[in-house]
């Protein structure tokens, strides 16, 4: 995922090698809470304390700031003490979900019981 | 049934700086009680999202924390300003979330809905002017 994004680790240069299978692109973090699961790559282009809290209450591994946006020095502070794999990129949010879908990454599954719901 | 476990945290209103400490910490509580998996995940967003509620949108109020044998509960009560229509609230997309909040990424109108589907039983009550109340809770099964 470094390589193919050009991206900087800001943290957890150590669990590169976790591995994740999808991924989920969003600003709205209510969003994000609703139906992530904890396998998933956060991708996302606010950078302010609540994308670390709420990958924190879903158990994220790793978070991908996009289009050259670098969260402060307290923010990752917090993603470090949790554990979590942060990457920085150049491409913008868009281009971020593109290149990793190519990789074979894929969307977070919708839950069943919702799809019953909005019908 | 007895109770093992309780602590209260109180949330400011508007405070958007420490929302979601309370829930940090109630995370952190549960899972040195021993609760773990796919009841500490749903406790935990349930927990923030009722938590940012506070922050967001009332005067200020509290989140307890209760734990029994069997059952989390979660309460979070407030002073107001309360919910004139419970059942447009409850309506995923329906949000009166200030700009404050949306910058932050909040303010879907996703949050109660959620909290409905985190949560194996979900009871809101709410008077105009007095306040609201939320109580959930989460059964815990060969914990
Ligand atoms: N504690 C509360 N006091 C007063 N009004 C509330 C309270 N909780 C929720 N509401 C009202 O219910 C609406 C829906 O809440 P909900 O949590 O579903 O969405 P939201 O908070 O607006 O957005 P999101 O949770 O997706 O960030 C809110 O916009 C608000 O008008
Ligand atoms: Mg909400």
């Amino acid at each position: 995922m470094v390589s193919v994004l050009n991206a900087n680790v800001l943290i957890g240069e150590d669990k590169l090698d976790t591995p994740v299978y999808t991924a989920c692109c969003s600003d709205l973090m209510s969003d994000v809470l609703a139906f992530v699961d904890e396998k998933t790559v956060l991708i996302t282009g606010l950078t302010n304390p609540h994308v670390v809290r709420t990958s924190e209450m879903l158990d994220l591994k790793c978070i991908v700031f996009a289009r050259g946006k670098i969260p402060t020095e307290d923010i990752l502070e917090s993603a470090d003490e949790q554990g979590l794999v942060v990457l920085a990129t150049k491409q913008t949010a868009f281009s971020t979900c593109g290149i990793l879908y190519e990789m074979g990454m894929r969307g977070v599954p919708v839950p069943e019981q919702w799809e019953k719901k909005d019908k | 049934m007895e109770l093992m476990f309780t602590e209260s945290y109180h949330v400011a209103r508007a405070d958007y700086t420490s929302a979601g400490h309370a829930s940090a910490s109630i995370k952190r509580q549960l899972k040195q009680i021993g609760v773990g998996g796919d009841v500490l995940r749903r406790v935990a967003v349930a927990s923030y999202e009722v938590e940012l509620n506070l922050v967001i949108h009332s005067l200020g109020g509290d989140l307890t924390l209760n734990v029994y044998p069997d059952c989390v509960e979660l309460i979070s009560s407030d002073t107001g300003p309360g919910i004139p229509d419970l059942k447009l609230a409850m309506k995923e997309g329906y949000s009166t979330a200030n700009e404050m909040a949306r910058s932050l990424g909040f303010g879907a109108g996703m949050g109660l809905p959620n909290m409905k589907r985190n949560a194996d039983e979900f009871d809101i009550k709410s008077t105009v002017g007095v306040g609201t109340t939320i109580t959930m809770g989460f059964h815990l099964r060969g914990n």
